[in-house]
């Protein structure tokens, strides 16, 4: 008997290491309108296993990533010419995230190994696909760092250790701020479940985020009838220019 | 309260928006100039794209010089055909100015570009304005000193294509008008300025155009070569941010008002060295930014955007 219950222990715990997760977006809709300052996005969701491995099963972690939609990026670097700060050397980038967020359990270092990293590009430096930089001059790996750390500035790439909580061990939550100045496109969610630095399942879903209202009417037309736009801003300025001097003259007498 | 600039694709307060065109319009108003000199560098320093800032800022000119030169049409100081000539230079400038404009935003020199006019134009200007007006100052207040002459021949008064301008009471080629327009108006496009402070002092010195005409005749221009401006920028690099003009003209065209009220009661002489003064302090500003080590060297830009 207790042999067979050891046994069975064994089937249970060796190679199936299966586990799920399965995530949701407190929104999945973004409208850039006139007032729109940035808006926090509720990730959550929950990891499914059985409930009978939960004891054996090594503790897991979980990694969100919230990546923009991708954009070429020109980087350049001043030199001093003539005594005076210029633009000397530039190296171009085709395809980086314009918005990159990257939410944690724990330190993304000690919870995910680098060979798994670089397999599904997970942190920030290796997202960016610093292999694509073209010119850079001798040093293109500068000029990566260069594009890392601007945007990390900006507040556009986000390492947000331990900013995923779990709940008894099932159920998980991060808040994510996305910023004002937010480019339009599919932003793509993705969860990972991570057990001994190697990822289990991954789970993807997007927000979409795009200009409403006035302010899609405006671009939209700034780029299909500039002409119109134009005229549009120079007609804004008359009526103001005009009704100042009017109000003036009506205010003096 | 944040608003979201829909072409600028970032968002800023409204508030900022209304005391930068609040400010600014008030020295307009104080002391007859479009304030674009001002404006966009400010728009740069919120953090306002430099391509947009330069466009909107073209654009705020345009109303700004609107309610001037209406002022100025009731006065009857305004040399309408010198007013043309100058358009007409300044037209073919504006359009060589965008066509630069473009071609160095491409090669990431545009900020270097537009840093360095600011610098040299509103460093020269400044100081000769200083200069002149602290001279008049003295004059005040020692009358028996004597004047300059009000005529003087150059060889400005040699060229062919003579024409008469009455309300200047000058008969003079056009070229240099012409030249002077086609400047201001390149000027105008890399800087999203109107360039009154350039067009004033080429007509009163170079021109030899009495002065109670020269601002009336400038805004006159400028209304025109900044509103071509305006489309140019529109059509070709779609920068102009129409949310981001609305709040800088409203602030602008209230500003004015409060500025003329503050102008009547500061002498001129006073109120020319406090320009003075405001330009050399812009001018040393960016010609510092230009000269000290950047903190960071590095610089990203995302082609297509702004």
């Amino acid at each position: 008997m207790r042999v067979l219950l050891a046994l069975l222990l064994l089937i249970l715990a060796t190679p199936l290491r299966a586990g799920e997760i399965v995530g949701a977006l407190s929104q999945n809709r973004v409208s850039l309108t006139a007032n729109f300052s940035g808006t926090e996005i509720l990730i959550f969701g929950a990891i499914r296993q059985d409930a009978a491995r939960i004891e054996e099963d090594a503790p897991f972690d979980i990694i969100i990533v919230v990546e923009g939609p991708r954009e070429p990026v020109a980087i350049r670097r001043k030199d001093r010419v003539l005594g005076i700060w210029v633009n000397t050397e530039q190296a171009l980038m085709a395809s980086v995230p314009s918005f990159y967020a990257v939410a944690t359990t724990g330190p993304l270092a000690q919870i995910l190994s680098p060979d798994e990293d670089a397999r599904l590009r997970i942190s920030p430096a290796q997202a960016i696909r610093a292999e694509q930089i073209v010119g850079g001059g001798g040093d293109p790996a500068a000029f990566s760092e260069a594009l890392l750390r601007l945007r990390a500035r900006a507040e556009a790439y986000r390492a947000l250790d331990r900013w995923v909580f779990l709940d008894r061990d099932i159920l998980f939550r991060a808040n994510v701020r996305l910023p004002a100045n937010l480019t339009e496109g599919a932003y793509t969610t993705r969860m990972y479940l991570v057990r001994e630095g190697q990822v289990v399942h991954q789970f993807r879903t997007a927000i979409f985020v795009r200009k409403e209202g006035i302010e899609r009417w405006l671009s939209q037309m700034a780029y299909d009838q500039p002409l119109l736009y134009g005229l549009m801003a120079l007609l804004l300025a008359l009526v103001a220019g005009w009704g100042a001097s009017e109000a003036t003259r009506f205010l003096r007498r | 309260m944040q608003i979201y600039l829909p072409i600028a694709e970032v968002a800023a307060n409204a508030l900022t928006l209304l005391g930068i065109g609040g400010g600014v319009g008030m020295l307009s108003g104080m002391f007859g100039v479009g304030g674009g000199f001002l404006v966009t560098p400010l728009l740069f320093f919120i953090g306002i794209p430099p391509a947009v800032a330069v466009a909107t800022g073209v654009n705020q000119v345009v109303a700004s010089s609107i309610s001037g030169v209406l002022a100025h049409l009731k006065r009857k100081t305004v040399d309408l055909p010198m007013g043309m000539v100058l358009l007409a230079g300044g037209l073919v400038g504006s359009t060589i100015g965008i066509a630069l404009f473009r071609w160095l935003s491409r090669m990431g020199q545009i900020d270097l570009v537009v840093q360095l006019s600011y610098v040299l134009f509103l460093g020269v200007i400044g100081a000769l304005m200083l200069q002149e007006s602290l001279r008049a100052w003295w004059r005040t207040t020692r009358p028996n000193t004597p004047r300059r002459k009000a005529h003087v021949h150059t060889w400005v008064h040699a060229l062919p294509l003579k024409m008469k301008f009455r309300a200047s009471g000058l008969y003079i080629s056009v070229i240099p008008p012409l030249l002077v327009g086609a400047l201001v108006g390149i000027l105008g496009a890399i800087m999203g300025v109107g360039g009154g402070f350039l067009m004033v002092p080429a007509m009163i010195y170079l021109l030899g155009m009495p002065t109670k005409v020269v601002i009336g005749t400038s805004l006159f221009q400028i209304i025109f070569t900044a509103a071509f401006t305006t489309l140019m920028h529109a059509v070709t690099s779609h920068s102009v941010d129409i949310v981001l003009a609305f709040f800088l003209i409203l602030g602008g065209v209230i500003g004015a008002q409060v500025g003329a009220v503050i102008g009547l009661r500061l002498k001129a002489e006073q109120l020319r060295i406090l320009l003075a003064l405001l330009v050399l302090a812009v001018s040393a500003k960016i010609g510092l930014d230009l000269v000290l080590r950047p903190d960071e060297l590095f610089s990203i830009s995302v082609p297509g955007r702004h």
